[in-house]
């Protein structure tokens, strides 16, 4: 079993060895003359105003945590889905329950104006 | 593939050494394609020509292009977080990247034939998102963060339709391995899953639609999760500048698009192995085997890549509320009709 | 086999060391990126106990999503250094230190009674285990019940998040 995963571990080694041969290569043949003004922050030319390490708006938090919530209904489906012919009649019931449980959950975000991004 | 290595070399680790290393070798010439393929197709659909002067037709400038980046000088901003902006370019290729190890290249190749197969794909495509947000948040540039919130919050929206979608066929199939998926839609492009699969004839019918509508839905979401046009916010040049890669110069900026081009032939792969029958010919028997079936991977493969780029410069950008509007209210409850209906076809 | 071994070994090493890094680091970010250095090593040491299904998930659910909320937070508070947070000790502080070394004790006492009066399950068992099909089965026959619950979790998840982010300012 963990063979079959072993290509994965190559494969990421192999992809990583890659881009520092290839970051490498570039420090080898690039220049090296740094000045101030390429290091700094580049704004449109402007000088940078303050950091850009601002707050940000709620609306990402919003979508971060529906995205969780359904990520982990996906998480479900998946498991059912595999084994959905086994489970027949049954198991098509249960996964109806649950995912009109959790369309309600849509249907209030929705009403509540949640999915709006303005 | 992996039972001629054995045979070729025993029983060791090299074996799965290079085994592992095919779709790397097969990645960087996609790439090179990919990037003229863009340059041409974008050209002629404008009525220009592009390069004309490297090689023939200008086939040789993606070379030229590489030979050029890698003479650049390799810039880390002063107010930059130096080691992440370092780790950012490797996280966001390596979600792509590491997803090329489920695809079934051929019926006789896949880089890991695990069990759960496109599950893995979408849990290791995460990387790419958090790699995105370091280099918003490394870069310490405002275009760069903007650039990066936006596309994580636009890469997480699409998840949930494309994850749905994907649902659709491992319904019809059973099995995550795309390699199995593909197996199952083997004898001819009647029993592809986009036209209902090998079913009987009335069942087929009933799915139609609705594997059609999941397949249409799976690759519009492809798109917006590889950040392209008509999905390109997160790189708006003409209000962000270049988005969250602006601060990049030389292999680290050409890392971040070689990411995009992989991205763009993963998403094409997964929409062809679990819809379009995969490696599978569309004439049954005739011209199959495991060369054939390489060769109609990477054709039908590369359709999708070109009908991305045709899509580029077809649609205009999309707005952010627009963006929002289609993932949550359009395609979501579309999918989860489909997934209803797909279930109740196949249990009556 | 010692191929299992050494990739527990490292995989053990680099879970813990990734957890101290998390701990010690000052800025939030680079401690939130840490964690997710921490949750794909304890993915691989699922792997190593045959727990495919669940080492994706972890992948998916902590590293992909979970993080990502965290990331978001971090930035929509802007924790720029966690020195702004630092407070003298506090009876909350006492409460998370108390409840800590319980769950250590805890801990400690499964380390001591081993494995007694566990199920025993042979390599191939646990390889059917841990595959999507047989948690499939099992979760929509045997505990169906918990899984319909877990709707209402979900559900309730969704309302929760829902007040606290449109709350009107007053």
């Amino acid at each position: 079993m963990l063979e079959s995963y072993l290509p994965i571990f190559f494969m990421i080694a192999g992809g990583i060895a890659f881009g520092v041969v290839m970051l490498k290569l570039n420090e080898f043949f690039g220049p090296r003359r740094p000045t101030e003004e390429k290091f700094s922050t580049y704004e449109s030319g402007m000088e940078p105003v303050r950091t850009a390490r601002e707050r940000f708006s709620v609306k990402f938090y919003m979508v971060a945590v529906l995205f969780i919530l359904f990520d982990i209904e996906v998480v479900f489906l998946y498991p059912w889905a595999v084994s959905f012919r086994e489970l027949g009649y049954q198991g098509f019931v249960t996964m109806f329950v649950f995912i009109v449980i959790l369309l309600i959950g849509l249907y209030y975000v929705w009403r509540k104006g949640a999915l709006e991004w303005d | 593939m992996y039972e001629l290595l054995h045979d070729l070399l025993g029983d060791s680790l090299l074996v799965y050494v290079i085994g592992a290393a095919l779709p790397l070798l097969f990645v960087l010439p996609f790439a090179v394609v990919a990037v003229l393929l863009e340059m041409k197709v974008s050209a002629h659909m404008q009525d220009r020509v592009a390069y004309m002067y490297t090689g023939w037709h200008g086939v040789l400038q993606p070379v030229a292009d590489i030979l050029k980046l890698l003479q650049k000088e390799d810039t880390v901003p002063a107010a930059a977080d130096k080691f992440l902006f370092r780790l950012a370019p490797f996280l966001v290729f390596m979600g792509g990247y590491a997803g090329f190890a489920a695809l079934p290249f051929s019926s006789a190749y896949i880089g890991s034939n695990i069990d759960l197969g496109v599950f893995y794909i979408l849990a290791v495509s995460s990387l790419a998102v958090i790699g995105l947000m370091m280099s918003g948040w490394a870069s310490n540039n405002k275009w760069s963060l903007f650039g990066a919130m936006r596309s994580v919050a636009q890469i997480i929206s699409y998840e949930i339709p494309s994850a749905l979608s994907i649902l659709v066929a491992v319904m019809i199939v059973g099995s995550l391995n795309l390699q199995e998926v593909s197996k199952f839609q083997e004898g001819g492009i009647q029993n592809w899953i986009v036209f209902g699969g090998p079913m009987p004839l009335l069942q087929k019918l009933l799915l139609l639609p609705f594997t059609i509508t999941a397949f249409f839905i799976l690759f519009l979401a492809g798109i917006a999760e590889v950040n392209r046009t008509p999905f390109d916010l997160p790189e708006a040049e003409s209000e962000l500048v270049q988005g969250y890669n602006t601060e990049y110069s030389g292999m680290k900026f050409a890392i971040f698009y070689l990411a995009e081009f992989a991205n763009m032939f993963l998403v094409s792969g997964i929409v062809v192995s679990l819809y379009l029958g995969g490696w599978t010919s569309p004439f049954g028997d005739v011209m199959s085997g495991p060369i054939w079936s390489f060769f109609w991977f990477v054709a039908k493969g590369m359709f999708f890549v070109f009908l991305q780029v045709w899509i580029r410069w077809t649609l205009p950008r999309l707005r952010v509320d627009q963006l929002m509007y289609t993932s949550w209210k359009v395609l979501t409850p579309f999918l989860f009709v489909c997934i209803f209906a797909v279930g109740l076809i196949l249990v009556l | 086999m010692i191929l299992e071994s050494i990739v527990f070994y490292s995989l053990a090493v680099a879970s813990v060391g990734s957890a101290l890094l998390m701990v010690t680091r000052r800025n939030p970010v680079i401690a939130a990126l840490y964690l997710i250095l921490n949750f794909f090593c304890l993915a691989g040491l699922y792997l190593t106990l045959q727990a495919q299904f669940i080492a994706v998930i972890h992948i998916l659910v902590y590293a992909g999503a979970i993080m990502v909320l965290f990331l978001f937070v971090i930035m929509l508070l802007n924790l720029g250094d966690e020195r702004k947070l630092s407070d003298a000790i506090s009876p909350r502080k006492i409460i998370a230190g108390g409840l800590s070394l319980a769950l250590l004790l805890e801990l400690l006492s499964i380390f001591v009674t081993g494995t007694e009066g566990l199920p025993e399950y042979n390599a191939d068992q646990a390889l059917q285990v841990g595959t999507v099909e047989y948690i499939g089965k099992q979760l929509f026959t045997k505990f169906l019940f918990p899984f319909e619950v877990t709707s209402i979790l979900l559900l309730a998840a969704i309302i929760g998040a829902i007040l606290l982010a449109k709350k009107k300012p007053d």
